[in-house]
């Protein structure tokens, strides 16, 4: 491995301890055998269509924004509830290719850990996911799902307890059993080949949403909107899109972690890219009411989108997502999650008519919060 | 002589500290600087790392307790570990001259593989899973040895010496001369006396922290212990 490869930009990278880098290297030529193995994309393509319930659906919301021709890509209508069983599925299928039987995973807000308990129960792996104690009060629903699925939820009371322990938890277990063990990351984050690896997976979602899209409207979006915390919903449905100047792409971010409004270069789990981190390279607290933005970073090709210009990031609120949670209940009948909730707390102010937003999961995880409030 | 390597986090009595483990036999000095996300670290270290930023010991801070245990101690080898994030911050090249400045005689980057910014000079570090390969780029690229991390996992102590430990020493003596010390759940003497036995040198981290934190007499005593098992090898 070259110090350049696995370089968006400058961002990536791996930054890693040396036990880790002869598993990247394998996973990285076990990804690259896979990609040109047409029998590893049919059993991708057949597991979507006969087990998760691919294609999801785009879905006008003409109520929720009557002055534009606003669709909805529905990940909320995967099975288990987000866009995460995307790459949950790739990273299985890759898992047992390379021979390993043992999968370990963090979650925020549980969309992950219950997806990555999801597959562990469909391919017979071992399952371990490691959560932060405050995101286990705050996502009981989801600690209840991956314990019926057969995972075993380790509690992280470290630090701030959210994702961002979480993630180095699994990290250190990751190191402690390479050699039986694969680490399936959520999101679009991590040391080469992850960040590339996981947009690959999530790329179906923009595949999918730019063929309906052009179908329902007979021309491309003028702007395609996601939800940033890792960032993967939103790189996997930017990248049919990236290579169109016209197209232009938003990513919101909650306000409390804004790693790509407010952050700076850092290195944080394995790469080099925007986070939260002070003058020393600290690394810093988010807070966001929604666990699956609470975290400090934030995967490096949306570092490199920013700099470069190609992709705007913006942020929204706790309240603005509250709102935006309770009108899109109310007059489409679609309960989002409060990820994409922030996506949707940005639309009406955008300039342009023909809108394409990721609705990265459902809400049913975030009803106790929500009422909360 | 098989050389003896303590490891102490950065603190405000850190440097008395590095002068009592030194009168007590320790070789050579590792100063971490502490990082708040450590993923090389186990319990022990990532506790004392977080009291070490909680007490304000931020890199401009551990440069001037570096400084104060160089003073200390004026002819002991006094290496740095710490975390690429802590480089990337305060600016690569800056840092590496700024520890160099306060006295440093290297650098460990826990988190920075051999083959990653081949032109910071620095200890590297190989482990059971390296590839013989992996083992020739490291040795080739250390500072003076290299440090085996002798089992798959963080720092802490473990009830027995890694059995992964031989396998390793024998990879690495096949493919470099230099000299190779072996740390990572190395805590008793009778570890160090074992791990002595196939390596040129031995670190003990995680128990010389817990230790530290019972002051100088007791680190002194404790490091004593360890070289004196080390030297009956």
């Amino acid at each position: 491995m070259s110090s350049t490869a696995g370089l968006f930009g400058t961002y990536g990278g791996r930054y890693v301890p040396e036990t880790l880098v002869p598993a990247l290297d394998e996973l990285e030529a076990g990804w690259r055998d896979a990609q040109n193995d047409p029998a590893f994309h049919e059993e991708l393509d057949a597991l979507g269509r006969t087990f998760a319930g691919r294609p999801t659906p785009l879905t006008r919301a003409e109520r929720f924004e009557p002055n534009k021709r606003l669709y909805l890509k529905r990940e909320d209508l995967l099975h288990t509830g987000a866009h995460k069983l995307n790459n949950a599925l790739g990273q299985a299928v890759l898992a047992r290719r390379l021979g390993k039987r043992r999968i370990v995973a963090e979650t925020g807000a549980g969309q992950h850990g219950v997806a990555t308990a999801t597959v562990c129960a469909r391919f017979g792996f071992e399952c371990v996911v490691y959560m932060g104690e405050e995101d286990i009060r705050r996502q009981r629903p989801n600690v209840e799902r991956m314990h019926l699925l057969g995972a075993e939820v380790q509690p992280v009371e470290l630090g701030t307890r959210t994702l961002k322990e979480a993630t180095s938890e699994a990290i250190r277990d990751w190191i402690t059993n390479v050699e039986t063990t694969h680490y399936l990351i959520g999101s679009c984050v991590g040391p080469a080949p992850y960040p590339e690896l996981v947009r690959e997976l999530q790329a179906v979602i923009g595949r999918e949403a730019r063929a309906q899209f052009l179908e329902a409207e007979g021309r491309l979006p003028e702007v395609v909107i996601a939800c940033v915390g890792g960032g993967s919903n939103a790189i996997g449905i930017f990248s049919a899109f990236v290579a169109d100047p016209d197209v232009r792409l938003v990513g919101v971010e909650a306000a409390g972690a804004a790693s790509l409004g407010t952050g700076r270069a850092a290195v944080l789990h394995g790469a080099r890219s925007s986070v939260l981190a002070d003058g020393d390279g600290q690394v810093t607290d988010a807070h966001s009411i929604s666990a699956g933005l609470d975290y400090p970073g934030v995967g490096p090709e949306h570092a490199w989108l920013r700099d470069s210009g190609r992709a705007d990031y913006v942020g929204a609120t706790d309240e603005e997502a509250l709102a935006a949670f309770r009108e899109l209940t109310r007059l489409e009948g679609i309960i989002p999650a409060l990820e994409p909730s922030h996506a949707l707390a940005r639309v009406r102010e955008l300039d342009e008519e023909q809108v394409l937003l990721c609705l990265s999961g459902r809400g049913d995880k975030d009803l106790a919060e929500v009422l909360a409030h | 002589m098989k050389k003896l390597v303590i490891y102490l986090m950065s603190g405000h009595a850190t440097p008395e500290l590095a002068a009592a483990a030194v009168e007590g036999g320790a070789d050579l000095v590792e100063l971490g600087f502490p990082f708040s996300d450590p993923l090389a670290d186990g319990p022990v270290i990532r506790r004392a790392a977080e009291r070490a930023l909680a007490d304000g010991m931020r890199t401009r801070a551990c440069l001037e307790c570096l400084a104060r245990t160089r003073e200390l101690a004026p002819d002991t080898p006094l290496v740095p570990m710490t975390y690429a994030a802590l480089l990337e911050a305060y600016g690569w090249d800056r840092f590496a001259a700024a520890a160099g400045g306060a006295g440093a005689t290297s650098l460990i980057v826990a988190d920075l593989p051999a083959g990653e910014r081949p032109e910071l000079r620095r200890v590297q570090l190989v482990a059971p899973t390296s590839t013989d390969e992996r083992l020739r780029l490291a040795a080739e690229q250390t500072d003076g040895w290299l440090y085996l991390v002798t089992l798959t996992g963080t720092t802490g102590a473990r009830n027995d010496l890694s059995p992964a430990l031989a396998g390793l020493v024998e990879r690495a003596r096949a493919v470099t001369p230099v000299p190779l010390y072996a740390g990572f759940g190395i805590s008793t003497p009778a570890h160090a006396h074992a791990a002595a036995q196939l390596a040129d040198g031995v670190v003990v981290g995680s128990r010389a922290v817990e230790v530290a934190e019972e002051g100088p007499d007791a680190l002194r005593a404790y490091v004593a212990s360890l070289r004196q098992a080390i030297d009956a090898t």
